[in-house]
């Protein structure tokens, strides 16, 4: 920690860094509620399709790339190890350690990225863009689209929570921690991106069978 | 006690109490007020917008009004339909929801539960910033013509036929939800984590409550608003979607996602208006609000019931009969609690002694409209009668008398009320008083005549009707321009009260709430040391003409 770094005081409207802590937390936790609303919204709206056309989904279904989805479910699901794994060497101190898995979690968001942008790379490939390149396949009927709809849309969102997250966590990195803002007293702000993080993790929990798995065998 | 004010003691009010100035003249550069992190300035910064857009909207009002004094029209069609759409969207989004929250919740939450300011102050200065961003796209969509599909957005009107700026307006709509969801957030997580020592739960006054329980219904309903609206926008510009029939997609999705938010909606607009009414009456009526715990508990009960009631608006849509009965019984289910309050609100001026000034006689047409509003909603909540009223006058009146009569009016009795508490000032009373019965009169000649249209089955969103209905449409005009008057005349005088009015103590009101405890108006960071609540709130007595505040400070009459 570089020498210079002052006491961390709570802002005007704490009483104490712990209760600014908490607060944080229940911020997020709060925001957390309403992310799930938002994916649930759109995961309703793909079972009730789903439901309407199970064959046409099915059919449509087999054209994503399981092995793409699959790969990126063991990175992210490992993400959110390193990340509890920074959080706990932060409370204890070990900077070097924090910072290392810090850069682990990051990297493994940006490998999943790469896989997923080589995976939209085979989808244009295999005409199942909506609208751009798109070819319906034998059996999908008309129906089969709104399962590609659903799955850009699902996707791009989740790709646009996990920037944030890789945003968050380099935001760490490079600000809070350079400036010695986390300590074992008070690293509250490096918990609120961890509990983000495994909620981008958790979504790709519950696309992941939606879009690779459901109809499959 | 129109200007009677009276002084607290000496150690509320200390000599030292210039050592910290009010918020208003701490800094006076314009980046001090577009920068701040102050909750009291960005509720003003707030109320400075919603104000644009309550006139924006209520111009498009006005030239429906206009339209609509004789059959055969002013307007043309497109240009009448490009109006109501405006109008809708402009007054809910724009002004209707984020009016009571953003503007007294922002400025009262912080004060009347003793804290120095909300969790995340600059989340609250983004909010702003966000509303306005989505201001300015509804702007540009008003501006290149305006959007035509109503405010509902039904699909596929929405989506292949109109013409308008369907795909800005719905834009707009999607920013202006990240506004609301970071104001109600810190609203939670202020109410949950920022209270004064000795404030429990059930010591909140009920406009925290109010607050509360809208943040919650907020939080949920908006995502599902904003996926909705995201999935609408994409099929309107990608030209694919999931409501499309061509596609194999359901119209009927998109009704039942608009309206599981915008049920909730309603309840938005509505549950703020309610904790401001109880506010007012029981300090106005000297005397402590009838069941406390019942109405913390019926706020709560319509938060949570205003998630499963939401298909009753669409009972003509094709929806089976089945599902028709379970939110016809649900909705009959949210008059129990909606009840529980009114009867409160009456039995709370039994043995009162009442004071019959602006703030408690918008309170009283809030109560009132209120009263009317909801008991119309349950015709409509009844098949039968939906069946036959369903896009109608009827349902407009009724909206109305619960969104505007009820909301409006508890926005000005707030607006009153505080008003002495923000800006340091009192208003005069007189004209006050005056524009609170010109708003009760206008309000009623402009909306009551559309319920007997209505039921006389004058159809909503037509710019035309048949001639035997031009008195009642007359009628409506001339009520309608009443209430522009009442609107506008309160921007006059308080502007006046600004600049001559009387300076207001700490306590014009003798109210007990914690915001009455410190300076009028408050100091940066509200309150020269941490209040200590001993009491719950509203220890007024009526007999005695006595009062204690939450701290357990008695005054004397």
């Amino acid at each position: 920690m570089p020498a210079s770094a002052p006491p961390l005081r709570p802002e005007i409207q704490f009483a104490s860094l712990e209760q600014q802590g908490e607060t944080a937390q229940l911020g997020m936790w709060a925001f957390l509620v309403n992310e799930t609303l938002f994916f649930g919204a759109l995961i309703f709206t793909y079972y009730i399709y789903r439901l309407s056309y199970p064959h046409e989904f099915a059919a449509a279904a087999k054209d994503a790339v399981l092995w793409c989805g699959s790969v990126n479910l063991v990175i992210l699901l490992t993400s959110s190890l390193t990340m509890v794994l920074a959080i706990n060497a932060g409370a204890q101190d070990q900077r070097q350690a924090m910072i290392g898995w810090l850069i682990a979690t990051a990297a493994l968001g940006g490998v999943f990225l790469l896989i997923k942008g080589y995976e939209y790379y085979l989808d244009f490939q295999d005409k199942v863009v909506p609208v751009v390149n798109f070819a319906a396949k034998p059996g999908e009927g008309s129906a089969g689209q709104l399962f590609w709809v659903f799955y850009w849309v699902a996707t791009g969102l989740h790709a646009i929570h996990l920037t944030v997250g890789i945003g968050l966590v380099l935001y760490m990195l490079l600000r809070r921690i350079r400036h010695g803002e986390i300590t074992p007293a008070y690293y509250a702000p490096l918990e609120v991106v961890g509990i983000y993080w495994s909620f981008v993790d958790a979504v790709w929990l519950f696309l992941y069978p939606c879009i690779y798995l459901v109809g499959r065998s | 006690m129109s200007v009677t004010t009276v002084e607290r003691g000496p150690a509320a009010e200390p000599a030292a109490a210039a050592s910290e100035p009010s918020y208003l003249t701490g800094e006076n550069t314009v980046a001090s007020w577009l920068l701040t992190r102050d909750h009291k300035r960005i509720a003003l910064l707030f109320f400075a917008s919603i104000t644009f857009f309550f006139f924006i909207g209520g111009f498009a009002a006005t030239l429906m009004r206009l339209n609509l004094a004789t059959p055969e029209g002013l307007l043309q069609p497109a240009v009448y339909n490009r109006m109501f759409t405006m109008h809708g969207i402009i007054m809910v989004w724009f002004f209707l929801i984020p009016s009571i929250p953003t503007t007294f919740g922002n400025f009262f939450v912080p004060l009347m539960i003793g804290a120095r300011d909300l969790a995340f102050p600059r989340v609250n200065l983004a909010s702003w910033y966000v509303f306005n961003l989505s201001g300015l796209v509804v702007l540009f969509a008003l501006v290149m013509g305006g959007a035509d599909a109503g405010w509902t957005f039904y699909t596929p009107l929405s989506t292949s036929y109109a013409n308008g700026y369907v795909f800005a307006a719905a834009l707009a709509v999607f920013i202006n939800g990240f506004s609301s969801i970071m104001t109600s957030l810190n609203f939670i997580v202020t109410i949950h984590r920022l209270r004064a020592p000795g404030m429990t739960w059930m010591r909140l006054p009920l406009f925290i409550w109010g607050i509360y329980a809208v943040s919650g219904v907020m939080l949920t309903a908006t995502p599902v608003l904003a996926m909705d609206t995201f999935l609408l926008a994409v099929e309107r510009f990608l030209g694919v979607g999931l409501f499309d029939p061509n596609h194999g997609g359901d119209p009927l999705l998109w009704q039942h996602m608009f309206w599981f938010y915008s049920h909730p909606a309603v309840y938005i607009m509505i549950l703020p208006a309610m904790g401001v009414a109880s506010e007012i009456i029981p300090c106005y009526a000297r005397r402590p609000i009838f069941g406390y715990s019942g109405m913390t508990m019926a706020l709560m009960a319509i938060a949570i019931l205003s998630f499963f009631v939401w298909a009753h608006h669409m009972f003509v849509a094709g929806i089976s009969i089945y599902s028709g009965v379970a939110f016809s019984l649900m909705t009959f289910f949210v008059a129990v609690p909606s009840a529980i309050k009114v009867f409160n609100w009456t039995v709370s001026l039994h043995k009162g002694s009442i004071i019959f000034d602006a703030p408690m006689l918008y309170a009283l047409s809030f109560v009132l409209l209120f009263t009317l509003g909801g008991v119309t909603g349950l015709m409509l909540a009844t098949l039968g009668i939906d069946v036959d009223v369903h896009g109608t006058y009827f349902v407009v009146a009724h909206f109305h008398y619960v969104m505007v009569g009820a909301t409006v009016s508890a926005f000005f009795g707030a607006l009153h009320y505080w008003w002495p508490k923000m800006t340091g000032r009192l208003y005069p009373e007189i004209w006050a008083r005056f524009a609170a019965i010109l708003t009760f009169v206008g309000f009623n000649l402009t909306f009551f005549p559309q319920f007997i249209l209505g039921y006389l089955g004058m159809p909503r969103r037509s710019y035309t009707y048949s001639p035997e209905w031009q008195s009642w449409n007359l009628l409506s005009s001339a009520g309608a321009s009443i209430l522009a008057i009442a609107y506008i005349l309160p921007l006059l005088y308080l502007g006046w009260s600004l600049l001559r009015g009387r300076k207001a103590s700490a306590n014009p009101w003798r109210a007990t709430g914690l915001e009455w405890a410190t300076r009028s108006p408050p100091p940066a960071h509200n309150f020269e040391r941490t209040p200590v609540v001993a009491l719950e709130p509203y220890c007024y007595d009526p007999e005695r003409d006595t009062y204690v505040t939450q701290e357990g400070v008695p005054h004397a009459g």
